[in-house]
């Protein structure tokens, strides 16, 4: 039920979608100008409106239908016609046409396809020493494999698309139901949908097979509310219901033009009939079916196509959420942009070199080995240029195609690991855990801040109506209260107050599809629906009490006039009924904060009193208050609210002011109180997620001393933490500046006398809504506010935990962000149930879901999402942790192992006159990222596990060990970089020692270039390999497998290349090098020597860090923990 | 159904969305599988690299390198090695006057004799190379100037080289066989070895020409074009620029040593992986009935035919002699690294042994009050 104003909050307004046309942005703005305008010089009467609406501007931001294509008599307003678009549905984004120039085009936008392609041409054009193939064919591979998935992606959407493009429709043309296919929608049809079926477009409600003029709708497949829905029609329209009637139906509707929001509609319908003056309706959302929404317990109903196609609201819906980019990878792009500078300095430095060594025409052409004329003629800055370019293809493998191919597929497969868990599967719900974007698994690893929902996330959001309180007197459903039945009128009116104050409908168990319901026992019983599940709570509360008291005898009946329905600004609904007696009555409840000081007479103090003892038990609790109405009162209030409802701009605000006009001079009536219970594990979860490191944060809608209440249960609070306040109550007493000044004293007068030495006093800080926004408000001059925020960060850097209650869900988005910019930018994870949470699980770097009872819209919003709260401990401490380490290792070794690969040739190029000669054959220059080296690291990177599941569950700190990126900072790095070019200078010296100016072989021939670069290139294959495997902790057969494995195919594959004269190649350079080198015992010998002294000083390294200063996970490895408890 | 269809997300060229199409539509009711793989439970072996598992390995490691090094380093130094250098850069030096009035193509062959003797007798078969500094055969324009399908008899190759083979690919419009830049720099000193008896008489020693090249090179890589006159098949073609005969007279007295399978020119095109080489150039065979060493204590001579110009870029000549053992020519590098390298984790192993007493107590001490 809250649903409604937060979802519009969650999607902010620049969010449009990108489906949009430019021109339709622009009517957007335009519209929105024009509110602005409108606003401000407070125009707003509706004479004024159609004065308006004669103008062009505001001609563009409405749209009028025509309702079954008929012109509105002459006379009225003349419209300019619009075009719209068909009901067509396209959500693939090629056609077979533009398939592959548009493919490319998208692929090569990525940076790095662009540099590859850059240095395929820059081979194709130049004479370089490495054939266009060893670069040309992974990228062709990359770009095929990627072309054929997205392909097939879309010729899936294409599918799709068309069987809903193909759909039947009943469409009423000339009175006759005519079946036609839904691509073929105008917007002004009129359309007849059955029972079960899913509007084909945004219809307006005509009328419906009802006598009320209702139907009921459930939208499960847009946000996931399995709720049945009413919607009604306008009454004027309400008697056509036969085709023919309907067919007769003259008028036009005005509306906004197509907007995402799914709970905010505005228009107006006029009817024209014959000699009479249009009638003008209202049109709200109440009248919207939304494409995608299915028809239930309703026969039938007609309704005017208004949104088609790409219009609707579901369509604008769907847009694709903005791309979350993780810590990790930007570090790996920071590495990158190292590596390239690298690359850069590289070619410059042998360019500079080579003509400075050149200088002497005696090195630059001996006799032996004369240029072309071609070339001779060339201009040197050419000639330095292209030898410039030369130098970058020979080192450009060290950003390799590969490891963006490696990282993309250890993301997506690994991602299965997390749906696969059957720790994380919900026997209840019968789902397991859900991956919605496979980026982000790292991200999991590196949480420092956890931002929670407490409803439905903390706790169950399974409501027990424990107790009410009516003027003091306190009721308890199973208890028998000996009686004390004070037959106050106010009890009365209290029971009666919520048995009417609600939104929950009655289901009957015969018209739900049969068996998943569950027939009880044979009999057919009926169900409380509700958006809210504190309403079902309560009126199955108050169906169990009034049994109890025998009231059932008495029945009443009230007419319902109008529904204020709940807000989340306001915390509170109210409904306006009329009892049989013919008096007015108005029933209220809502939060105690909203409902108490529009008090003004009952028993306040008694029931605040229970009111705060309950919250303190944690409890939700609920005021309940009337006023009775005298019938000049019930005019104005049906005066202001129908005024409101017929607005076409503001409405929401023009309700706003008319609800607050109605609701207040209430007498209390009393108190409830429901109980939410703890989620299972959520406390250890908590404490887990602390001993971990992180900072949790509470975001609640919810009242200060219920979620506090809830925090203490949570273990958020320990007893031995200091609560500092930071609420409305302390800032109506001092200032904010001095409450804030305090707070900072206190904390910071703690650290600064305490040091580093012993473990800070924990302190837990509490803050409402309210002075929350009083501490973001940018002040009128940034001298003194500006530095509340700051002020304000500093305090709650040093909060272990922190509660925010009375939030509003765009301030949930707000404190997250806030902390996201603070300047450590830490990695913030939010994770909700509620639609009140969709805002900050998109803002926060890693949104996880709760599957939760309040519809899908989180987990669907989310980037994961998990059955339980308790399933984040597994999610963070061993999925994140694992994903984590896994990618730093694969990032870090393949610049590792391609700086292992490169080097050499660089430092060769000293030795061969820089003249770009390449150390290694082409076919292992092609294959050493694509086959010889990349298993290991893709099976390493997918099934590492360096300490066991249950060592990571059992001791949560083990995750501090990878906070703050530790595995990809600077440091590390340069470790790994250095301890490839350490590696590098191995192999070459290795290698030009071994060859320097005598043989190895035992007949005296001698070995050529080939064979060195062989020597080398076997010794690094074997070196990066085996360094993998001293990393390794996990070694199961598919790591015995892929590491061996590939080894034994370097070896096959050498044998076999240089085995034969390949008859397709025009060199042969490569014959039987390989196998001549292994006919050589020094060649062993030496190729043994330097593997072993290229991997030595890793392992020195590993063993003294680990024997001197062990961090928790090595001495986790060695041995489990002692058991604490 | 609607929802689902559009999950598919919008991937950018992004490979990445692993969707499980969690739409409200499909809704999955499947508990995941149970199995090890899955739930990440594969069996394994978990091996960590504590100084309790690495001391061992260490000192192994030692225990072996080191007495490996030993035999290499003993080994590379029972190796003798003579070399001589006949560039003729000094004017004290035989070969100064050839190595001056160098001319191309010159018909008389400028010829100069080295004296120099051998202190120790040379055992067994001697290897003789020619030794190049300062000569860039890895040079990329120069390692790529060559065509295999024409040094392997390929007809077609023969008459219309590869364009890699410019600027050496044709001359005075005939295709030049061999061609490219490797071929016609082929090494041309001829040298000769004569040993000086004790009585002043000089006896020339027999230097064989063949086994000098890979067995696989001389017998697959490298053909002759079909045909059973090699003049005849290597009509059309032109000789190398630098070349005073053409390739089919590389050898005229043996057939098999003949045109592209001549083993100098071989060994020659096999080019060196550093600037500064040596080839192997004849073989001394041991005497196969005599007692006495192959190159016996004495005065020998060099008989160098001079046509190889190496001054214009710096360069040397070299002449080596060498015995050859199990592990090659004479190279204490191997030998040195091994001991080196075994003692390094000897001694590495003894630092871990010390630390691992000190600390691994210290550690254990630490966790049990834990």
């Amino acid at each position: 039920m809250f649903c409604f104003s937060e979802r519009s909050r969650a999607r902010p307004a620049q969010g449009l979608p990108s489906v949009l046309c430019e021109s339709d942005r622009f009517l957007h703005g335009l519209l929105h100008s024009w509110r602005r305008a409108k606003t401000q010089s407070g125009l707003c009467s509706a004479s004024l409106l159609f004065e308006a609406a004669s103008t062009s501007v505001f001609q563009r931001t409405l749209r009028t239908v025509y309702i079954g294509h008929k012109e509105p008599p002459p006379g009225a307003e003349a419209y300019i016609l619009q075009r719209y678009p068909d009901n067509r549905i396209v959500s693939s984004k090629y056609t077979l046409w533009n398939f592959i120039p548009k493919n490319l085009f998208e692929q090569f936008r990525r940076i790095a396809n662009f540099y590859f392609l850059l240095i395929f041409l820059v081979q194709l054009i130049i004479d370089t020493p490495t054939s266009p193939v060893t670069s040309g064919l992974p990228l062709f591979f990359v770009i095929t494999v990627t072309a054929i998935k997205q392909g097939y992606e879309d010729w899936l959407r294409h599918k799709a698309d068309c069987s809903i493009n193909e759909c039947p429709v009943d469409v009423i043309q000339q009175g006759a139901v005519v079946r036609t296919e839904s691509h073929k929608l105008r917007v002004g049809d009129i359309v007849m949908v059955r029972e079960d079926d899913t509007f084909p477009c945004d219809l307006i409600l005509l009328s419906s097979s009802r006598d009320d003029g209702t139907c009921y709708v459930t939208t499960a497949s847009l946000d996931g509310e399995s709720s049945h829905k009413t919607y009604y029609a306008v009454p004027d329209t309400m008697a056509f219901v036969t085709e023919q009637e309907v067919d007769s139906l003259h008028a036009t509707i005005e509306c906004e033009q197509p907007q995402p929001d799914l709970y905010k509609f505005v228009g107006r319908i006029n009817i024209y009939k014959e000699q009479e003056e249009p009638i003008a309706r209202p049109l709200g959302a109440e009248n919207l079916l939304l494409r995608g929404a299915t028809l239930k317990n309703t026969e039938h109903i007609y309704g005017v196509a208004i949104y088609t196609g790409m219009d609707t609201k579901m369509a604008l819906n769907y847009q694709s959420k903005s791309q979350k980019r993780s810590a990790v990878e930007k570090s790996m792009n920071a590495f990158l942009i190292v590596y390239l500078c690298m690359l850069i300095g590289k070619a410059l430095i042998n360019t500079v070199l080579k003509y400075s060594w050149q200088w002497s025409s005696d090195h630059d052409e001996p006799w032996y080995n004369q240029r072309t004329e071609i070339d001779r003629e060339r201009h040197v800055v050419i000639r330095a240029f292209t030898d410039f370019l030369a130098f970058m293809v020979l080192f450009n493998y060290i950003i390799p195609v590969s490891m963006y191919v490696t990282v993309e597929m250890q993301k997506f497969l690994g991602s299965y690991f997390i749906a696969w868990d059957t720790d994380m599967y919900d026997e209840d719900l019968g789902q397991g855990a859900q991956v919605n974007t496979s980026d982000l698994n790292e991200e999991l690893g590196q949480v420092e801040y956890v931002f929670t929902d407490k409803t439905g996330t903390l706790t169950e959001n399974c409501m027990e109506f424990i107790e009410c309180c009516v003027d003091g007197h306190i009721y308890i459903p199973h208890a028998i209260c000996n009686g004390q039945i004070l037959s106050a009128d106010h009890e009365d009116l209290f029971f009666r107050a919520l048995c009417l104050c609600h939104t929950v409908q009655v289901k009957e168990e015969e018209t739900v599809d049969g068996i998943k319901m569950g027939l009880h026992q044979g009999k057919p019983t009926s169900f409380y629906i509700s958006s809210s599940p504190d309403e079902v709570a309560l009126v199955e509360g108050m169906k169990r009490y009034l049994l109890w008291l025998n009231f059932l005898c008495v029945s009443f009946r009230f007419e319902l006039l109008h529904v204020l329905n709940f807000d989340s600004v306001r915390r509170r609904m109210s409904v306006i009924v009329r009892s049989s007696a013919g008096e007015n009555l108005l029933f209220c409840k809502g939060a105690d904060s909203s409902i108490l000081p529009r008090v003004v007479s009952g028993k306040v103090e008694q029931v605040r009193a229970r009111v705060e003892q309950n919250a303190v038990e944690g409890l939700r609790t609920l005021c309940v208050a009337y006023r009775s109405l005298s019938p000049a009162d019930y005019e104005e209030a049906c005066h202001r609210l129908s005024a409101a409802k017929l607005a076409l701009q503001d409405r929401d605000q023009r309700l706003m002011q008319a609800y607050d006009f109605i609701e207040r001079d209430f007498t209390l009536l009393g108190a409830t109180a429901v109980e939410d219970r703890l989620q299972e594990k959520a406390a250890d979860t908590i404490e887990s997620l602390h001993k971990a490191g992180m900072k949790v944060w509470v975001l609640t809608g919810d009242k200060m001393e219920t979620a506090v209440a809830t925090c203490y249960a949570s273990k958020l609070f320990r007893r031995s933490t200091q609560i500092l306040e930071l609420t409305k109550k302390r800032t109506e007493e001092q200032s904010l500046h001095e409450v804030l000044f305090d707070l900072s004293r206190t904390v910071l007068r703690e650290r600064s006398v305490l040091g580093l030495s012993v473990d800070c006093q924990d302190y837990g800080l509490i803050i409402d809504g309210a002075t929350l926004s009083a501490v973001l408000k940018p002040g009128p001059e940034s001298s003194g506010s500006g530095n509340y925020r700051e002020i304000f960060l500093e305090i709650c850097r040093n909060c272990s935990a922190v509660l925010c209650c009375r939030m509003a869900p765009l301030q949930k988005a707000q404190i997250v962000k806030l902390i996201k910019a603070s300047k450590e930018h830490p990695i913030t994870l939010a994770i909700g149930d509620g639609a009140n949470d969709v805002s900050m699980i998109l803002e926060a770097h890693v949104g996880i879901g709760i599957m939760g009872k309040e519809g899908r819209q989180a987990a669907r919003n989310s980037d994961y999402a998990i059955p339980k709260f308790k399933h984040l401990k597994k999610m963070l401490l061993v999925h994140g942790h694992f994903y984590y380490i896994r990618i730093a290792e694969l990032v870090q070794y393949f610049f590792y192992k391609n700086v292992c690969f490169i080097f050499p040739q660089f430092l060769y190029q000293f030795y061969c006159g820089f003249s770009q000669q390449p150390l290694y054959d082409t076919a292992y220059l092609t294959l050493y990222n694509i086959s010889f080296t990349s298993l290991p690291i893709l099976i390493y990177s997918l099934i590492e596990k360096h300490v066991s599941v249950e060592t990571l569950k059992r001791d949560p700190s083990l995750y501090r060990d990878v906070a703050k990126n530790s595995l990809l900072c600077w440091p590390v790095f340069l470790y790994w970089t250095c301890l490839g070019l350490f590696d590098a200078c191995i192999f070459f010296f290795g290698a030009y020692f071994l060859f320097d100016n005598t043989t190895f072989t035992s007949n005296g021939q001698m070995f050529g270039n080939w064979t060195f670069g062989t020597l080398i290139f076997t010794v690094l294959v074997f070196t990066v390999t085996l360094k993998l495997a001293l990393d390794t902790h996990l070694w199961t057969w598919i790591n015995h497998f892929v590491i061996w494995g590939s080894l034994l195919f370097y070896v096959i594959f050498s044998l076999l290349w240089g085995g034969i004269i390949w008859p397709f190649l025009n060199y042969q350079r490569m014959y039987y090098v390989f196998m001549q080198m292994l006919s050589s015992g020094p060649a062993w010998l030496g190729i043994i020597l330097l593997i072993t002294l290229s991997l030595l000083p890793d392992v020195v390294k590993k063993v003294l860090c680990r024997t001197m200063c062990p961090t928790a996970t090595e001495r986790a490895q060695v041995g489990p923990l002692p058991d604490r408890i | 159904m609607m929802a689902s269809s559009y999950n598919a997300k919008e991937e950018d060229g992004n490979p990445s969305s692993a969707t499980v199409h969690g739409g409200a539509g499909t809704v999955k009711n499947k508990k995941p599988d149970n199995t090890a793989f899955k739930q990440q439970r594969l069996p394994a072996w978990q091996p960590i690299l504590t100084a309790g598992t690495v001391l061992p390995a260490f000192f192994v490691i030692g225990l072996i390198f080191i007495p490996i090094g030993i035999g290499l380093f003993v080994t590379s130094n029972n190796i003798k090695e003579f070399e001589i250098d006949y560039t003729g850069v000094d004017l004290s030096s035989p070969c100064f006057n050839c190595s001056q009035n160098y001319i191309w193509n010159s018909t008389t062959p400028c010829t100069c004799s080295v004296p120099f003797s051998l202190d120790q007798p040379f055992e067994s078969n001697v290897f003789m190379y020619y030794g190049l500094s300062n000569f860039y055969q890895n040079h990329r324009r120069y390692v790529k100037s060559r065509d295999d399908s024409q040094l392997n008899g390929d007809l077609s190759s023969l008459k219309n080289p590869s364009k890699e083979c410019e600027p050496y690919r044709t001359s005075e419009n005939k295709p030049i066989a061999p061609c490219g830049a490797i071929a016609n720099s082929l090494f041309n000193d001829t040298l000769d070895l004569y040993y000086i008896d004790p009585n002043g008489s000089r006896t020339a020693i027999p230097l064989v020409k063949k086994g000098i090249a890979w067995w696989t090179d001389k017998h697959v890589k490298f053909r002759n074009p079909a045909g059973n006159n090699l003049t005849v098949v290597f009509q059309g073609t032109s000789k190398p620029v630098n070349w005073r005969k053409p390739v089919y007279e590389l050898d005229p007295s043996d057939s098999d040593n003949n045109g592209f399978i001549n083993e100098d020119f071989i060994v020659w095109m096999r080019t060196a992986a550093l600037p500064t080489f040596r080839k192997l150039y004849r073989i001394i065979q041991k005497k196969p009935n005599n007692m006495s060493p192959t190159l016996p204590r004495g005065q020998y001579i060099l008989d160098v035919t001079y046509n190889y110009p190496v001054r214009s870029f710096e360069g040397r000549k070299r002449m080596i002699l060498s015995t050859i053992s199990w592990m090659g020519g004479k190279n204490p590098f191997l030998g040195i690294a091994y001991i080196t390298v075994g003692s390094v984790c000897f001694f590495l192993g003894i630092v871990l042994l010390i630390i691992h007493h000190k600390y691994g107590n210290r550690n254990n001490n630490a966790d049990i009050p834990n």
